[in-house]
Formats: structure tokens, C-alpha cells, sequence
């Protein structure tokens, strides 16, 4: 399966948007939300149901047998997270607590015992003529968000093995869930948004992109906002030699659409006429390295 | 008062709203905790600026100690170490610093070291003094280096804290000293629906909060604002979808400075929220 990934650095640039009008545009049968700590696309896929629905264990987290504990510290003494707390009696604070299992190594009165915890929701859905969905939504105060990013790509793999391509969403940052999500992913389209933040956050991706070694290409949103600081991106991306996809306008007909739980592509409107234009030539870039 | 901005979404305008509060409020003291995409001094350009490395500890293991009893291997659930041929290999970017596999190392073969992830860097721009956070690229997580910069959060003043976009572990750890939480949020159905969650994140932290709504049209909906009314939160302000505000933000440049009416607006948003903090 060859994935599409859609990231872009700084959050709220319009990944979702963009990856909610290619899989509507080129009829994409296999797609994922990645962004398990603010997942959205489920809002622009319209889904029926709830899906096929699996917990998430993420790393345990300890517990502590009050009757064993003989509240002689060492645990909170040992643990690097602080998720220990010795007052009246012994308590671990589970948003703290990051699933070691130094404590239950070191309890002298084997008073402490790991535990699976279900960290997040997993979904999936699947329609005959929507095709299949992959989602999942992080359970607040835990990490490992990361593990979840890969147990979604992998639900998708299984259940849409015999797909040859898949369009998935990723989260904004450069950390744990973008890592997870890059791997395997054949070609990222980066979506920024001209302002310095954006300009800058492009930079931070585009070099974590190329460390992992993914091939990346580069659209604006809402590219008329500040047309200096888009032709300063283009330049960038010619700098970097990163090909440069196209630009989309600031459309208030495209905010609509998603408002009414659309796509961008759904309605005929300039942000959805440029979207087609830049999948068009993400494709072509895309099979172009295929055949080097 | 320790003032943390959040939204789950990104880009409903944290950093915007963080560095505008900041100056209107000054002296202060703005933290920028986004240590993945820190853009704040970007708009503050901060001047005498003072750089600290934030290190952890990883391990590493003495060959002539090493039995390959495999101890180590077996304890760590972060997956960051692995035996082959005749010694212990550490994946350094997964290790989470826990110590556990020098404790359990029954050869006292394993040792740390301390190894960089991202820097603090320190400065000031008028009247209001800047930390920024910044994760080095390719690491996967910036917790050591928020810990760092709650470290500089002062005994008294205005503190501002602009959070991570979304509400995992790293938005936990930056709102963990607030004392007041500002959500901005934007006039989007996904604007809504992540406002929805860091609503809950802030009330199981028992944390005193308040929605801002950004780039508000009048006479359109806000499908964020529709969500503060049903659920009876309290709203501090509204900043209007303004070309000029868009563009001064999109240069990175602070609007309070720059024009009367913003600095008049983002005024009455933080003596809002000096009330609401009451």
C-alpha cells in the first residue's frame, strides 16, 4: 500500500481540509487520522455509526496494594517522574507515572503490581462505497501517543491490505506521533500557511522529514493572506529542492463546507479548484521517484 | 499569576494571543512551551539571549562487566535496549531516563550519561522577559525540556504559558502550574470539537478557565461559541477576524505594539481574565 502522509508543523494550517478534499477528490478508499491527540477527520468523512471499536493499552501503570506496602519510601525515592507521593499512605499519580516498572522491580514488600490501562479508542470503519477509516482518540493524560499513531496505521494495513493507496492525516509538531506516522509513509505533503510561524514550523518538518528520509512536497493555504511571505516559502522550498505543489486562496466558502461537516471538494468553490491541482501534482512527483 | 494558553487545535492563535497578553500585561514573563514548533520569539525577538542546554540521562553499558544475562533487556518496556551479538545496543531517542535498567543490572555494568534534546535560551524584549523551549529535530519528546522552563516561572508577576497544540502528555505537563487556563478557540466545527477536549482537560485538573474566541465573524456561526453557551462556559473575550490583525500576526509582529485599538483589546481580555482568576 502506498501512503500519502499530510503533516505540516505548525498545527491549524489546514491538513485536515486538504486530506478531507484529496480522499473525496480521487476517491480514496483507504484513510487514517494520525492526530490521536485531536482527531478531526471523522467530522468531514461522515461516517455512519460508530465503527468497529478496540481499546488501547498504552505502558502500564502501577498500583499499590495498600495492605502490603509498608510505606518505607523507596519507590518514591527511585522514581525519576515523581509519580510517587508518601503522606499518609503511598500513592501513585497516574498522569505522572510513565510505566517503568522500577518501583515494582525495587518494592522490597512486592507491594507493587503493573497494570494494563486502557489509554485510548481505537476505530475503524468500513463501507462499501466509502472504504475503510481508521481513527482513534487518545484518552486524556496519557502518553505514548506515538504507539497509538503505528496501532492506527496498522489497523488500516490489515483491513485494507488489498487497496493500493491510502491518504493519511497527521498531527502537527515534530515529535513522538509525527515520527510514529512518517514511517512507512512514501511521500508527505506538507501544508503551511504564510506567516513566520508557519514559515519557520516548515523549516522544523521538513528537516525531520528528511532525517527519517521521506519525501516531502510543499502547498501553501490560504496563500493570498500575506503573498510576500508565500513567495519567500517558494523560494525555500527551491532552496531545499522540495518540490513546491501549489498554493490554495483563503476561501470563506471552504470554511463553510467544513462547518457543514463537507469536504472542500464537495462544494465547487477556488480552495477546492486548487486542491485538485496540487493532488494532481503531488501524484505526478510521487510517480516520478517511483520510477527513478 | 500563572496564566497557561491552550486549544487542542492547532493554530487558533495561542502564540498570537500569548505575546499580545504578555505585552499589555507587562512586566511579565512569557514561557513558550511548544518546544516542537516554538514561535513566540518569533514575535518578541528577544534581545541578550542566554542559551542552556536540557540534558538526560541515558545509559550505556561496560562490555567487560556485561554477562548478556539479558536482565536489563527484559525490564525496560520503552523497548530502548537490545542485546546482539556479544553487547547491550541502547536506542538512545527511546529511553526514557527511568534508571531502571542501571538498578537491575546485577554486574553493575550499566553507567549514565547525560545527552542533549533541546536547549532552553532565555532574553528579554521591552518590558516582558522571554524562556523558549526548543526540542531538537528527530527527538520524539520535549518533557525534560518543559520541566526546565517551569523552572523559571517566577515567585510573583504575570506569567504567561503558551501550551502544545492537543491535550496529551506534554499540555498536561505545561498547565501543571497554572493557575488560570485561557482556551482560544476558533469559529470551526474542529476548532469546536477540540475545544470540547482540552474543556476536559482543564477540569479534571481542577484548573479555573476561560474561553477566548478568535477570529470571530459577526453575524456567522461559532460553532465554538454555540459550544461555550450550552456547556455554560465563561468567555473573556472575542478578537474579530481582522485583515489587518492577520497580516501584523502573520510578519510575526505584536499587534498591542503596533496599534492602540489591539492593545485596548487585548487589555480588557486580560482584565477579564484577572477577574474571572478571582
Amino acid at each position: 500500500m502506498k501512503q500519502l502522509l499530510i503533516l505540516s508543523g505548525k498545527g491549524g494550517t489546514g491538513k485536515t481540509t486538504v486530506a478531507g478534499a484529496i480522499i473525496r477528490l480521487a476517491q480514496v478508499l483507504a484513510c487514517a487520522d494520525c492526530d490521536v491527540d485531536a482527531p478531526n477527520l471523522h467530522l468531514i468523512l461522515n461516517h455512519e455509526g460508530d465503527g468497529e471499536r478496540k481499546d488501547y493499552f498504552g505502558l502500564p501503570k502501577a498500583f499499590i496494594d495498600q495492605n502490603a506496602c509498608t510505606m518505607c519510601g523507596r519507590c518514591s525515592e527511585m522514581c525519576r517522574f515523581n509519580a510517587v507521593d508518601v503522606g499518609e499512605r503511598t500513592a501513585i499519580n497516574g498522569f505522572a507515572c510513565e510505566g517503568c516498572g522500577l518501583c515494582e522491580a525495587i518494592c522490597p514488600e512486592n507491594a507493587i503490581e503493573m497494570q494494563a490501562v486502557a489509554a485510548g479508542d481505537l476505530r475503524l470503519f468500513k463501507d462499501e462505497e466509502k472504504g475503510v477509516f481508521s481513527t482513534a482518540q487518545l484518552r486524556m493524560g496519557n502518553g505514548t501517543s506515538g504507539l497509538l499513531v503505528t496501532q492506527v496505521k496498522n489497523q488500516l494495513k490489515n483491513a485494507a491490505a488489498h487497496l493500493g493507496f491510502a491518504v493519511i492525516d497527521g498531527s502537527p509538531g515534530i515529535g513522538c506521533p509525527v515520527i510514529a506516522s512518517l514511517s512507512g509513509a512514501d511521500m508527505v505533503l506538507v501544508v503551511t500557511e504564510p506567516s513566520m510561524s508557519g514559515f519557520s514550523d516548515m523549516e522544523r518538518i521538513l528537516d525531520t522529514a528528511k532525517g527519517l528520509r521521506a519525501d516531502t512536497a510543499v502547498c501553501v493555504n490560504k496563500a493570498d493572506l500575506n503573498p510576500k511571505i508565500t513567495e519567500k516559502i517558494k523560494i525555500r522550498c527551491e532552496e531545499r529542492n522540495v518540490p513546491y505543489v501549489g498554493e490554495i486562496p483563503y476561501d470563506p466558502i471552504a470554511v463553510k463546507a467544513v462547518n457543514d461537516g463537507l469536504t472542500v471538494a464537495d462544494v465547487k468553490c477556488p480552495a477546492g479548484d486548487a486542491v485538485r491541482d496540487i493532488f494532481h501534482n503531488v501524484m505526478e512527483v510521487f510517480d516520478g521517484r517511483r520510477r527513478v | 499569576m500563572n496564566i497557561a494558553v491552550l486549544s487542542g487545535k492547532g493554530g487558533t492563535g495561542k502564540t498570537m494571543v500569548s505575546v499580545n497578553l504578555a505585552t499589555v500585561a507587562g512586566p511579565s514573563v512569557y514561557i513558550d512551551c511548544d518546544v516542537e514548533e516554538p514561535n513566540g520569539h518569533l514575535y518578541l525577538r528577544p534581545e541578550d539571549v542566554e542559551r542552556e542546554a536540557v540534558d538526560v540521562l541515558v545509559p550505556k553499558s561496560d562490555p567487560d562487566k556485561c554477562d548478556g544475562c539479558m536482565r536489563c533487556v527484559e525490564f525496560c518496556r520503552f523497548n530502548a535496549l537490545a542485546y546482539t551479538l556479544d553487547r547491550l545496543t541502547v536506542f538512545t531517542e527511546m529511553c526514557h531516563s527511568c534508571g531502571g535498567c542501571k538498578v537491575i543490572c546485577p554486574k553493575d555494568a550499566i553507567t549514565e550519561y547525560p545527552r542533549t534534546i533541546g536547549y532552553v535560551e532565555s532574553g528579554k524584549s521591552d518590558n516582558v522577559k522571554i524562556h523558549t523551549g526548543i526540542m531538537n529535530i528527530g527527538e520524539v519528546a520535549g518533557i525534560p525540556i518543559i520541566n526546565r522552563l517551569l523552572e523559571k516561572i517566577p515567585e510573583s508577576g504575570n506569567v504567561f504559558i503558551d501550551c502544545p497544540p492537543g491535550s496529551s502528555c506534554s499540555v498536561m505537563e505545561s498547565i501543571k502550574d497554572a493557575d488560570f487556563c485561557v482556551l482560544v478557540s476558533e469559529p470551526t466545527v474542529f476548532g469546536a470539537h477540540n475545544l470540547n477536549m482540552v474543556t476536559e482537560l482543564v477540569t479534571v485538573f481542577g484548573k479555573p478557565f476561560g474561553v477566548i474566541l478568535n477570529k470571530d465573524i459577526e453575524g456567522e456561526r461559532n460553532p465554538s461559541e454555540e459550544y461555550c453557551i450550552e456547556n455554560n462556559l465563561k468567555i473573556l473575550g472575542r478578537i474579530p477576524f481582522d485583515k489587518e490583525l492577520g497580516l501584523l500576526s502573520s510578519e510575526a509582529v505584536i499587534a498591542a505594539r503596533e496599534n492602540p485599538k489591539f492593545r485596548n483589546l487585548f487589555t480588557e481580555i486580560f482584565n477579564n481574565i484577572r477577574e474571572a482568576a478571582l
